[in-house]
């Protein structure tokens, strides 16, 4: 018996099709993911200048991140690994800072990763190593970052470290909960989406003890951040852009 | 005519020395060692079937990581219908030893290294660490 060309390419395309689905099945098959619904949320958080005590050498937030996550300490500063670091309100909000109470101006205020609703850094990541999650968290995938930098120069707030030198050797206690990273990767603050996926706050947030930040759902109209964002007046930084910061100011 | 006895010469001699290792071994008598890997001392029993681990780990750490990672699903349901922590540091590693068993097999099958350790931490023996 003999076959033609188009029969043999139909046959060889099936067989691969169907080598293709046994493997899935078979991989769903061994472990079965148990699907944690994110829901319909939208992440966000607010910082309150009239209660952070930065300025008086609190440095809870940072600290509780920094044991959180492995952050190491350099030597070098210019090596400096930033997740939540502190600047002064004249920095950061130069363009507000001319009519506005002298002594908020030299306030240092908390700064970290704003979260966008349209971020610039994914949308440059040549590896999808950086991406938006369903409930607003930008998220980083270290297995994938090749390291170009890309997103650092795409962030207009300054949030993205870059791994210079191997930091494992410059983490003071490790904890093992949260992995290092290598040389050569991008990070910044993941909102701890760990956290948020076993349903905590936040280690900054639950770390303030003068509760100058607040973390919630903006979906949620009946949420605390949701009450404090319609009572407070709040500013975000460089709302111009278009990025969508979802960290709030309260002045 | 005259070179028959020069190629037979020559080919006896490859044959002697390539077949070295096979003769020199039987000769001393010697065997591959057997793969003795450092088991869990309490857990009985793995994630998934043994069979399957041993050819598949591999494919259930990257399931486990792209659904972590990407998806925030962090537990999942074992065929045995348990449910664990998608973690390799504290479900792996929380019944094997990095050494005794991931390196060893891998180093014996001539596998090469993955980078995992660079970045997971090897949760007993790196906790609470002070450089």
């Amino acid at each position: 018996m003999t076959i033609t060309r188009k029969q043999f390419l139909v046959f060889a395309a099936a067989s691969l099709a169907g080598a293709a689905g046994a493997k899935v099945v078979s991989g769903a098959e061994i472990v079965r993911e148990i699907a944690a619904p994110k829901g319909n949320k939208r992440w966000a958080m607010t910082v309150d200048f009239q209660k952070c005590r930065w300025d008086e050498g609190c440095n809870q937030c940072s600290a509780a991140c920094k044991s959180a996550h492995n952050l190491p300490d350099f030597p070098d500063k210019t090596h400096e690994i930033k997740w939540i670091w502190k600047e002064k309100y004249q920095v950061v909000f130069r363009q507000q800072s001319e009519v506005v109470n002298p002594a908020l101006t030299s306030h240092p205020l908390a700064l970290l990763c704003n979260h966008c609703s349209t971020p610039a850094c994914t949308k440059v990541c040549p590896t999808d190593a950086t991406w938006k999650r369903e409930d607003g968290v930008v998220m980083m995938d270290w297995h994938r970052c090749i390291g170009c930098r890309y997103c650092m120069a795409a962030c207009p707030y300054g949030a993205r470290s870059f791994n210079f030198v191997d930091p494992r050797p410059y983490v003071a206690t490790i904890n093992p909960d949260f992995p290092t990273r290598t040389r050569g990767v991008v990070e910044k603050c993941s909102f701890c989406n760990e956290r948020l996926d076993k349903g905590k706050t936040p280690a900054c947030v639950e770390s303030c003890v003068e509760k100058a930040l607040t973390f919630g759902d903006l979906n949620d109209a009946t949420s605390e951040i949701r009450r404090i964002l319609a009572s407070r007046y709040a500013i975000q930084r460089q709302p111009e852009l278009g990025t969508g910061p979802a960290v709030y100011y309260l002045i | 005519m005259r070179e028959r006895i020069l190629i037979f010469c020559g080919v006896a001699i490859f044959l002697v020395l390539f077949t070295y290792p096979l003769w020199h071994a039987a000769a001393v008598s010697t065997r591959a060692t057997p793969l003795r890997l450092q088991l869990p001392v309490e857990a009985r029993e793995c994630v998934a079937p043994i069979p399957y681990m041993s050819r598949g780990h591999m494919e259930i750490l990257i399931s486990w990581r792209e659904n972590a990672v990407r998806h925030g699903v962090r537990m999942v349901r074992a065929t045995n219908g348990k449910v664990y922590d998608a973690s390799l540091t504290h479900t792996c590693l929380g019944c094997h030893s990095r050494q005794e068993f991931c390196d060893k097999c891998h180093s014996y099958s001539g596998v090469s290294a993955p980078t995992c350790w660079q970045c997971h931490n090897e949760s007993k023996l790196i906790a609470g660490r002070t450089p």
